[in-house]
C-alpha cells in the first residue's frame, strides 16, 4: 500500500507568539518548530503502522521552504521511507491543497493522510481540500483506520458518538485524536533518516484564494472571580452578560 | 509527582550552535524521558530502585554508547551529542544518567579503546542496545581519591588469571552482566580486566542505605579466587592512565548532566515563583527570590557556554583531563548550589516529592564526589596551572 502523509511545521505550543509586518505576518523570529501533532502523533503513526503490517511505504509531503527540513528529517526519523518538499510558500489551505497534488495526482497513492488540523492555523480544511481535487472520496475527523484489500473502515468523531464508515480506497482522511499513540523516534531511526531521500520539488503558481488582513492576540486571561455557592444568580449573569457563554 | 512541565532554557541562544540532528537527538531524549520516566521517578527513588524496564529504552535513544562506531552497535555520534544525551536524562535524575554514563563511558569505553577486536565485537553491540549491563570496577573500600593504592590484583595461572579483592561504590553492581575491573599484575602494574557475571568467586552486594542516587543501584564487586579467562584482559593500554580516560569521558558526560539537574531546578523554581502568590503578588516580584532567580539563569548560561565549547574540544580530540576537571567541578557544584536556592524559592512545597528538587539535591551529594572529588578536581586544576602536585 501506497501512503502519502502530509506533515506541516507548528510552533511549539511553549512558544511566544507575536506579530510583524503589520501584524499581517507571524513572527518566526526565536520560535522552535515542532512537526504539526496532530500530522505526527495520528496521520503519519497509523500510517506507519498501516505499513508495518500491510507493506508497502510511507512518503510525506511537506509545502514550504528549506526551514521545514528539520521537521521533514524527524518524520523520516520516526519511519517515513522518503520525503518530498514542495518549494512554496503558500497562501492559505487552498494553496497548499493544490501544491500538494500537483505533486500527488499522479503517483497513484492508496491513502493520503492529514491531522485533523494544523495546531497554528487550525483550518482544518486541507484534506477535504486535496480529495477534492484528487477526485477521491474524504473522511474527516477519523480516530481508527483499518484497510482490508481495497476497503477502509473507518471510525469518525461525531457530534455526540461516532460513526463507522466503509470506503472504498484510494482515500483521503483526516486524522484525530486516539487515531495512534506517539511514537518517539530512536537513534537507529536518526541515524537512519540522514540518508533518506528528501526530494525537493517546484511549486506551481499559487492558487490562494485569501489574504490576511491582521493578527491579533486573544485578550489576556483574567483572574479567576469567585461567585458565593449560594448566588446562582450572579453566577449565571456573569456567565451571560462577561463571559457570554450562556 | 505532578506533571512534567519541563521546558530547556537557553539564554544566549546556544541552540543556535547545535546542529539539527544535536537539536533532534535531544528532543528525543526529552521527549522519552517526559514519558517513560517522569510519571515513576519519584516512585523508582522512594522504592531505592533502579527501574530496569527502562533499559530497552534507554538503548534505543541512544543512552549506551551513542559515540560507538555503528559498526560495534553505537550510533556513531558526536560528543556533543553524548552530552545533550547525559543531559536530558540527568534533567529527570542523575541516578538515571549514572546508570547510562557507566555504561557508556566506563563499560563501552574502554573495552571500544583497549579492547581486542574479539572483545568488541562480543561485548559492544550487545552493551548498545542494553541487552548486557556493565558496570566498572576502580574505586575500593580503601582507596577513593588514590585509586593507584589499589590492592585488587590477578596472577598469571598460564592459562588463566586468579583474580582477587574489592571494589566498593560501583553504580549497576547488583544487576550488572559484566564488570570492567582495573587490578594490579604481579608486578603492580594496573590492567583493565572483564568479570562476567557467573564467573566462580564474583559476587554484586547491593549496598544499601543511601540517602542519594536512590533510583540507581549501587554495590560491591567481591572477587574471591576468580578465574578469568586470559582473553579478557584488556591488552590495549595499561598502568592508571587506562581508567583515568574512562573518568575523563564520564566526567565529561557529568558536565552536561549537572547543567540538567540545574536546568530542572531553575524551570521548577521559575514556575513556582510566577504563580505563587504572597502579600498578593507573585513571588517572582519580590527583589530576594529574582536575585536567586537572575543568579540561576547566569550560572547556568556561564556552565552551558563552557560545557559546548568543551565538547568541541573533545570532538577535536583536544580537551585536556584538567579542562574536563574543571567543568565537572564548576557544572556540579553550580548544581547543587542551584538546587538548594530553588528549594528555599519553593519553600516547604520545596522538601516535598511532588517537585524534583529535594531528590536532585541529594542525588547531587553523590556527584559532586563521585567521579573525582570536588576537591580532588580542584587541586587537578591546581596541579595543571602551576606544575606542582599538592596530592601527597
Amino acid at each position: 500500500m501506497k501512503i502519502l502523509v502530509c506533515i506541516s511545521k507548528a510552533p511549539d505550543t511553549t512558544s511566544r507568539i507575536a506579530f510583524t509586518d503589520g501584524d499581517t505576518k507571524f513572527d518566526e523570529n526565536g520560535v522552535q518548530f515542532i512537526v504539526n501533532p496532530y500530522d505526527e502523533w495520528y496521520a503519519l503513526v497509523r500510517g506507519l503502522e498501516l505499513k508495518e503490517t500491510l507493506g508497502g511505504s510511507v512518503t510525506t509531503v511537506t509545502v514550504g521552504g528549506a526551514d521545514n527540513d528539520p521537521v521533514i528529517r524527524k518524520a523520516l526519523a520516526i519511519g517515513a521511507d522518503n520525503a518530498v518538499r514542495i518549494d512554496a510558500d503558500p497562501a492559505d489551505s487552498f494553496d497548499v491543497a493544490s501544491q500538494i497534488v500537483s505533486y500527488a495526482k499522479d503517483q497513484g497513492f492508496d491513502l493520503v493522510l492529514t491531522g485533523k488540523e494544523t495546531i497554528n492555523y487550525n483550518s482544518g480544511v486541507t484534506g477535504a481540500l486535496i480529495a477534492e481535487m484528487l477526485d477521491m472520496p474524504y473522511v474527516a475527523l477519523a480516530t481508527k483506520l483499518d484497510v482490508d484489500g481495497g476497503t477502509a473502515t473507518i471510525t469518525r468523531e461525531v457530534p455526540g458518538g461516532t460513526e463507522v464508515v466503509e470506503v472504498a480506497t484510494p482515500v483521503v482522511l483526516s486524522a484525530a485524536k486516539g487515531m495512534a499513540e506517539q511514537r518517539i523516534p530512536n537513534m537507529r531511526g536518526i541515524m537512519a533518516a540522514r540518508t533518506k531521500p528528501l526530494e525537493v520539488v517546484a511549486g506551481v503558481p499559487s492558487t490562494g484564494q485569501t489574504s490576511i488582513v491582521s493578527y491579533a492576540l486573544p485578550p489576556a486571561k483574567g483572574d479567576v472571580k469567585l461567585v458565593d455557592a449560594e448566588n446562582v444568580a450572579e453566577l449565571v449573569r456573569l456567565l451571560h452578560e462577561e463571559a457570554k457563554v450562556i | 509527582m505532578r506533571t512534567d512541565l519541563y521546558q530547556g532554557h537557553d539564554y544566549y541562544l546556544l541552540d543556535e550552535l547545535l546542529t539539527e540532528e544535536h537539536k533532534l537527538i535531544r528532543d528525543t531524549a526529552r521527549a522519552w524521558v517526559k514519558k517513560e520516566v517522569s510519571p515513576i521517578i519519584e516512585q523508582a527513588a522512594e522504592d531505592g530502585k533502579f527501574p530496569k524496564h527502562l533499559i530497552p529504552g534507554l538503548g534505543e535513544i541512544g543512552g549506551f554508547g551513542p559515540y560507538i562506531p555503528e559498526e560495534y552497535g553505537g550510533a556513531g555520534l558526536d560528543q556533543i551529542s553524548y552530552g545533550l544525551i547525559m543531559q536530558e536524562l540527568e534533567r529527570c535524575d542523575s541516578g538515571l544518567r549514572s546508570t547510562s554514563s557507566v555504561q557508556s563511558s566506563l563499560v563501552m569505553y574502554p573495552i571500544w579503546k583497549y579492547g581486542t577486536e574479539e572483545q568488541r565485537k562480543k561485548f559492544l553491540p550487545k552493551l548498545a542496545t542494553g541487552e548486557f549491563i556493565g558496570c566498572f570496577g576502580l574505586t575500593e573500600p580503601d582507596h577513593g581519591s588514590n585509586p593507584g593504592g589499589m590492592i585488587t590484583n590477578f596472577k598469571d595461572m598460564g592459562d588463566h588469571y586468579l583474580l582477587n579483592g574489592a571494589k566498593m561504590w560501583i553504580s549497576n553492581a547488583p544487576f550488572a552482566d559484566l564488570a570492567v575491573v582495573w587490578a594490579k599484575d604481579e608486578s603492580g602494574r594496573i590492567h583493565g580486566i572483564i568479570v562476567e557475571r557467573g564467573m566462580e568467586g564474583f559476587s554484586t552486594p547491593t549496598m544499601t542505605g543511601k540517602w542519594s542516587l536512590r533510583a540507581s543501584d549501587t554495590g560491591e564487586l567481591i572477587f574471591d579466587n576468580v578465574k578469568v579467562p586470559k582473553e579478557n584482559l584488556l591488552t590495549g593500554r595499561s598502568g592508571l592512565g587506562a581508567p583515568l580516560s574512562c573518568l575523563d569521558s564520564a566526567r565529561y558526560g557529568i558536565a552536561w548532566g549537572a547543567i540538567g539537574s540545574a536546568l530542572d531546578c531553575y524551570d521548577v523554581a521559575l514556575r513556582y515563583a510566577k504563580e505563587r502568590k504572597q502579600f498578593d503578588r507573585p513571588i517572582a516580584g519580590f527583589q530576594l527570590q529574582q536575585k536567586k532567580l537572575a543568579e540561576m539563569i547566569t550560572e547556568i548560561t556561564k556552565a552551558q557556554l563552557l560545557t559546548h565549547r568543551l565538547g568541541q574540544l573533545r570532538n577535536e580530540g583536544r580537551a585536556t583531563s584538567a579542562q574536563i576537571s574543571m567543568a565537572k567541578r564548576n557544572n556540579v557544584d553550580m548544581a547543587i548550589n542551584i538546587a538548594r536556592e530553588a528549594r528555599q524559592i519553593l519553600g516547604g512545597m520545596g522538601i516535598i516529592n511532588e517537585y524534583p528538587i529535594m531528590r536532585h539535591m541529594m542525588n547531587l551529594e553523590s556527584v559532586i564526589t563521585y567521579e573525582g572529588t570536588h576537591d580532588i578536581h580542584l587541586l587537578i586544576t591546581g596541579m595543571d596551572i602551576t606544575g606542582e602536585n599538592a596530592f601527597k
